[in-house]
């Protein structure tokens, strides 16, 4: 049994080859949070929306999505989707780091329908004399969603956001099967260029634990501070 | 090769893989791996559950702290550390298919172990505490009083385990394993041609079988409902 050699993880070039890999990682978390909070929102007022044409779509949208593996969906961004492009606009992609955008999409996509069910609990947990007394008042139905219902929705929705935080966390790590040079990527290549598999994947595993106990807490935190409240 | 071609020549190749000249593989493979991954789950899951809500700590603790480890981590890792290591512990070469096997079981297990726990916490304390002032031991009340009325619960909870367990077997294509995935991406290789196309297909196929999947398990839970609307209503199981 050879020895734990933690100079590999410490210094060097597999050291900046796996904390590159991390940082990527966070970056994947952070875009895709950031850029699915919006567009989540968007499907579950969809969902909710008067209109059928609507509801129906986001309700297409949500279902093909959660009933797809996340690996099916990045091959499927990776590998299939650019045939939809022009020429020029392909060109274009692959050579901006085509592996992170595809990734980025499909994970926007996957995290975005979980979450929009949750928003959508959210907003069906408000009571309904709350949107029938702003009607009432003289508020419009989306004024009465953004200044009304949204303001308490949002608040019972950050429990299950966070949990669908940490899942995006984990979610990340698949982006390796198309090529994304992220945390599991890199330990891959590291295991494969030393032989070192313990020390690269006790980093990867280190590292995919430690921030997601830290997602944890954050969620621990917010319980602590804010109990649900009873309407 | 016009899309037609490529469906008439691969069909097969999609559902079995190269059975039965060869090793079974494609969709046939995935319901296999996701059926016998989720009962060999069942058990551990079972039994992790009742690990953590266990009264002796000894028990409980290292319990707790490994279903905190499994699911902190990504499945992609698990199935790793079994690829690379299950040969160094146990001297013997484990194939695809039991690598990815032990690493469904461990990683669903824990989480089952949840569902099992939130069952189990979810009944009211006053069934257990009559149990027990009956004279029966902790396991006898979690047997034959407490379990029972759980796991009844969770037969919708599996139906959906089952759901996430298919979409789980396809990081199998990362060790090499020929379920669909796989086999979709070796017939993109051959074809190369239709990759929209041929990807499509691989999502629809998910599609059709996890969307049913998960209808009948809705089904299921409003019929469960219904049954026990005369009963005194328990908490639902969070999944």
């Amino acid at each position: 049994m050879p020895t734990f050699d933690l100079a590999l993880l410490t210094r060097g070039h597999y050291h900046d080859l796996l904390l590159a890999g991390l940082t990527l990682s966070l970056e994947l978390l952070v875009i895709t949070l950031v850029l699915a909070l919006p567009f989540s929102l968007l499907i579950a007022l969809a969902r909710l929306s008067p209109w059928p044409v609507l509801r129906w779509a986001g309700f297409g949208l949500v279902e093909g999505v959660r009933n797809v593996p996340l690996l099916a969906q990045m091959l499927f961004w990776y590998f299939g989707a650019p045939e939809l492009l022009p020429d020029a606009s392909r060109e274009w992609l692959y050579g901006h780091n085509f592996e992170a955008i595809a990734a980025v999409v499909a994970l926007l996509f996957y995290t975005s329908a979980f979450l929009s069910e949750d928003i959508r609990s959210g907003i069906r947990a408000v009571p309904q004399v709350q949107t029938e007394a702003a009607r009432a008042l003289g508020l419009g139905y989306l004024a009465t969603l953004r200044l009304v219902v949204l303001p308490q929705a949002l608040r019972i929705t950050v429990p299950p956001l966070i949990s669908q935080t940490l899942n995006l966390w984990k979610n990340t790590s698949i982006a390796t099967v198309i090529g994304t040079a992220e945390l599991m990527y890199q330990a891959g290549q590291v295991e494969s260029a030393t032989f070192r598999s313990i020390e690269a994947f006790s980093f990867a595993t280190a590292s995919y634990l430690i921030v997601s106990l830290l997602i944890t807490g954050l969620s621990a935190l917010y319980q602590h501070h804010f109990p649900a409240r009873s309407a | 090769m016009s899309f037609i071609e490529m469906v008439q020549t691969y069909w097969l190749y999609f559902l079995v893989g190269r059975y039965p000249e060869g090793p079974l593989g494609g969709l046939a493979l995935t319901l296999l791996l996701a059926v016998c991954g989720l009962l060999l789950a069942l058990p551990l899951g079972l039994l992790l559950g009742l690990g953590r809500v266990s009264p002796w700590p000894w028990l409980r603790r290292p319990v707790t702290a490994l279903v905190f480890v499994v699911r902190g981590t990504p499945l992609l890792m698990v199935v790793f550390w079994a690829y690379f290591f299950l040969p160094g512990v146990t001297g013997v070469k484990t194939d695809q298919f039991s690598t990815m096997l032990i690493a469904l079981v461990v990683f669903d297990g824990a989480y089952l172990a949840e569902i099992v726990r939130a069952g189990i916490q979810g009944l009211p304390k006053g069934q257990y505490e009559c149990a027990r002032a009956l004279g029966l031991s902790h396991l006898g009340a979690m047997r034959l009083v407490v379990l029972p009325q759980a796991l009844r619960h969770m037969l919708p909870s599996l139906v959906n385990q089952l759901v996430s367990s298919i979409k789980e077997t396809s990081l199998g294509y990362i060790i090499g394993l020929t379920e669909v995935s796989f086999v979709t991406t070796q017939i993109n290789t051959l074809v190369f041609t239709l990759p929209l196309q041929l990807y499509a297909i691989l999502a629809l196929t998910y599609f059709i079988l996890c969307f049913g999947l998960s209808r009948f398990a809705f089904w299921l839970e409003r019929r469960l409902a219904r049954r026990q609307s005369a009963a005194p209503l328990h908490p639902h199981v969070a999944t």
